[in-house]
């Protein structure tokens, strides 16, 4: 056979030829430019044109980027240096900078207390965030808020510390005495209990009453529009007034009522407890232990703090309270307890329906009106209050649609069980509906972080009013601005991205499904 | 945060408007500090500087009136307010003066209810082209569009001129001063407009401040000053005579240099009871007597201040104008100390 061409044919190869490389076109960088950015004629002209944009772009900003003047006191010097040139005036960065992460009335001797707070703060972050970490850590989280308060405020360090042993000694005594008195001693606790709260909320209702009926003189019937005011308030405090009694008993009834299960008892009573000792034993017993051992940091009043560190500190709080707030409102929206419900449904539709710079102005503005010119209820903590009510009502939507994506034989299987409604919560349904939540919640928390430049217009000197207001209107600095807002969108890029990339990787790790 | 601050949120009970029957005075010298409202800040007038001290000529004013109550010009909380939180941070009593380039007209005098206690400075409305557009006059500006800050008394003053001179134009609304200028420079609009000191501020910090001109209209008057609330007449008394005490001690060529020489006595009576050498003004107001000289230690005498502040040799660069004194053919005018 091998013979049958050997005349025939001229030549045989006997070696395999060796592999050639591929066309120039069909490898490489050329390869991956013709098939992503030339594959046709509509994709070459796209190229082209965003090419063209991004070559102007960066023709533009990096002459500016790199002619930058780091060193001068003024933005008139930084123009001399650059001669005309285009240039960046990167001085007023470092010239301001304390101003931009401290706020300018900080005072100067304590910043190293925020970097201090700081870098707690990853530390007691941390466990919370990974599971992996030992949960023993979770005491520093614990002791984090009162530590970091300490620090920032200043003051007396044995303020924080009594308000923390108060509650640790509350909670320690009522664990180990609640189970131990017997029904009808706890039958007369509750019933106790339930007066007070009663009385209490009767006595709320009651001032309420008079607030509205002075806001309804205050207002007056001169016009149209103020008469309809004038009424409406008139209406709410004869609504308040005939209600103050009925309400006041009815809750104290409900809390007496609920003496058999024990929980509901004990937590009012506890936190009964706290309040009444926080109001009469606070101040003599820290202002005590000060006396003994003094341990002060100078004290810096609320309306001092400023820039990134307000931000930081409005947006670590608000997120961190408005989670579990929002699992209650959302819980509570499922609730089959009409009050219950009612409740929740009125308050999540009526923050959401609401700005939250209305909110903030609320909080600035018209709360002066209603207070006596001296009381000091602290600014931060009433924009605390107002953007952790927002994003709570926002997260528990969130949620709510988490809830609603199980499937129904989830919440049978956990009563199926026998498991009595924390149980299930707690051990099947909330597991399952946070994990579903998690891009939502995310995204309320980056939103809410970025809202927090919102309080710049109630003119408070977060790192935005702190551009706004005094950097860029110094004599120094006028009219400064890409280097500064810069500086600030790299700021808040750091934190929003490290969030977003945080939620990507928890939500690999919680991955479950058979995909 | 002490505990009155941590429990205000806790009881109600603090919701009770309970108005302090003490007078402003008493307030603040119980509190040993002047609430004194500012602004956020605007180049020359109020700024906090690099070490975070405010500076600037409104500040000056809250400077002299703590240092003319509390003998101490840096007893001074500075509260700093927006256009729009300003008034009611004075009604509500979170401060009791406000110092904030704030205009003095007929509805914030009488339907606010507050109590303008004079002017520290005259200033109008002006406005900023580019050469290049080849303008000479406000009258020239049809179809321009104009950027303007909103919230502000510009904002109507500009609408009522080009209603009257029966010509168009279309507005940019912006917020601050900074992007205003952002925007104009940015060619976003043909013509900035505001109060002419502000326009003669921005153009002296521009990088070639000789592409651009101020008209020569000036459209309306805009009169600064400090102001209080209505109720507390003794308080605005203060306030009125503190920034009196400024303009008088310059007419009369008192400064912070010579002061204390002219304090142990001169021959013009004037000074004399300015100064509390003479006659009992000072008990009159409830102060002790040398509190002019007090005053007008804290910062100089007007001039004083005006040039330190935003005069020619600052980079406001502002020339007195109207702003002189009234025997230098200004408006800045005392009434008689007597």
């Amino acid at each position: 056979m091998s013979d049958t061409h050997a005349q025939s044919v001229a030549f045989v190869r006997e070696t395999e030829l060796p592999p050639a490389p591929p066309p120039v076109t069909e490898t490489g960088a050329i390869k991956w430019v013709r098939e992503n950015l030339f594959s046709g004629w509509f994709n070459t002209l796209l190229t082209v044109v965003a090419f063209y944009f991004v070559a102007r772009i960066l023709f533009f900003v990096f002459p500016w980027f790199f002619n930058g003047v780091w060193d001068a006191a003024s933005i008139r010097e930084c123009r001399d240096v650059l001669g005309g040139a285009t240039g960046a005036c990167f001085a007023v960065l470092v010239d301001r900078w304390d101003h931009l992460l401290f706020g300018f009335k900080y005072p100067p001797d304590g910043y190293w207390r925020i970097v201090v707070a700081f870098i707690l703060l990853l530390g007691a972050a941390a466990p919370a965030l990974f599971s992996k970490l030992p949960r023993r850590l979770l005491l520093f989280t614990a002791l984090y808020p009162f530590v970091a308060y300490w620090l920032i405020w200043g003051g007396s360090l044995w303020l924080p510390m009594t308000i923390l042993g108060i509650i640790i000694a509350t909670g320690l005594v009522f664990r180990a005495v609640s189970s131990q008195i017997p029904v009808n001693m706890r039958q007369m606790v509750a019933a106790a209990i339930g007066m007070i709260c009663g009385v209490g909320l009767s006595y709320l209702l009651f001032i309420g009453a008079k607030e509205l009926v002075f806001i309804a003189n205050s207002i007056g019937t001169a016009s149209l529009g103020t008469s309809f005011a004038y009424g409406v308030f008139w209406l709410l405090a004869i609504f308040t007034f005939v209600f103050f009694i009925p309400m006041g008993m009815f809750v104290g009834y409900a809390i007496y009522n609920s003496y058999e299960d024990g929980g509901l008892v004990s937590v009012v009573t506890a936190l009964l407890f706290i309040y009444a000792a926080l109001v009469y034993l606070l101040a003599p017993i820290a202002s005590g232990l000060n006396a003994v051992i003094p341990i002060e940091l100078q004290a810096v009043a609320s309306r001092d703090l400023g820039g990134f560190m307000l931000n930081m500190i409005l947006g670590t709080v608000c997120v961190s309270l408005s989670l579990p707030l929002g699992i209650v409102l959302a819980l509570g929206r499922q609730s089959n307890m009409p009050l219950i419900k009612g409740v929740c449904v009125v308050f999540i539709e009526f923050i959401r329906g609401v700005p939250l710079i209305t909110l903030l102005f609320v909080a600035n503005v018209m709360l002066a009106y209603f207070m006596p010119p001296e009381s000091n209820f602290d600014l931060i903590l009433r924009v605390i209050i107002m953007i952790t009510m927002f994003s709570a009502a926002y997260i528990a939507e969130v949620i709510r649609g988490g809830l609603a994506a199980l499937p129904k034989g989830q919440y049978e299987a956990a009563d199926s069980l026998g498991l009595d409604y924390a149980r299930s919560m707690r051990l099947i349904i909330l597991p399952q509906a946070l994990k579903i939540s998690i891009p939502g919640i995310v995204n309320v928390a980056v939103g809410l972080f970025k809202d927090t430049t919102l309080v710049s217009i109630i003119s408070m000197f977060d790192l935005v009013g702190m551009i706004r207001g005094p950097i860029q209107n110094s004599t120094e600095w006028i009219s400064v601005y890409w280097e500064v807002y810069g500086f600030g969108a790299m700021l808040f890029f750091i934190v929003c991205y490290s969030i977003s990339q945080y939620s990507q990787w928890l939500e690999r790790q919680l991955q479950t499904d058979h995909r | 945060m002490n505990k009155s601050v941590f429990f205000g949120a806790l009881t109600v009970a603090g919701l009770m408007a309970g108005a302090a029957a003490a007078t402003t005075l008493e307030d603040v010298k119980a509190r040993g500090k002047l609430n004194c409202g500012v602004t956020t800040g605007v180049p020359g007038f109020a700024e906090p500087d690099a070490n975070g001290v405010w500076q600037g000529f409104d500040v000056a004013v809250c400077r002299a009136v703590a240092a003319a109550v509390l003998s101490d010009s840096t007893a001074v909380e500075f509260v700093p307010t927006t256009g729009k939180t300003r008034f009611t941070a004075l009604a509500s009593g979170e401060i009791d003066m406000l110092a904030r380039n704030t205009t003095w007209t007929f509805s914030r005098d009488v339907d606010l209810k507050f109590e303008f206690t004079g002017v520290n400075y005259y200033d109008g409305q002006g406005f900023m082209v580019p050469k290049a557009l080849g303008v000479t006059s406000a009258k020239d500006l049809d179809g321009a569009t104009v950027c303007i800050q909103t919230g502000t008394t510009t904002e109507l003053n500009l609408a009522d001129f080009f209603r009257a001179n029966g010509i168009s134009y279309e507005p940019v609304p912006i917020e601050t001063g900074a992007e205003a200028v952002q925007q104009y420079i940015a060619g976003a609009c043909d013509v900035y407009t505001t109060d002419a000191s502000a326009l003669a501020a921005q153009r002296a910090n521009f990088e070639v401040p000789g592409d651009h001109a101020l008209l020569p209209e000036i459209i309306s008057k805009e009169p600064l000053g400090p102001l209080v609330r209505h109720g507390d007449n003794e308080w605005g008394d203060i306030v009125r005579w503190t920034l009196n005490a400024l303009i008088t001690a310059e007419e009369l060529g008192v400064t912070s240099v010579n002061i204390e020489e002219l304090s142990a006595g001169t021959n013009n009576p004037e000074i004399n009871r300015l100064l509390g050498a003479e006659g009992e003004l000072g008990s009159m107001l409830g102060l002790e007597p040398e509190w002019a000289k007090r005053a007008v230690a804290a910062g100089g005498n007007y001039g004083e201040v005006f040039e330190r502040n935003i005069g020619e040799a600052t980079p406001i660069g502002l020339a007195r104008g109207l702003n002189a004194q009234w025997t230098d053919g200004g408006l800045i005018y005392s009434p008689p100390f007597r």
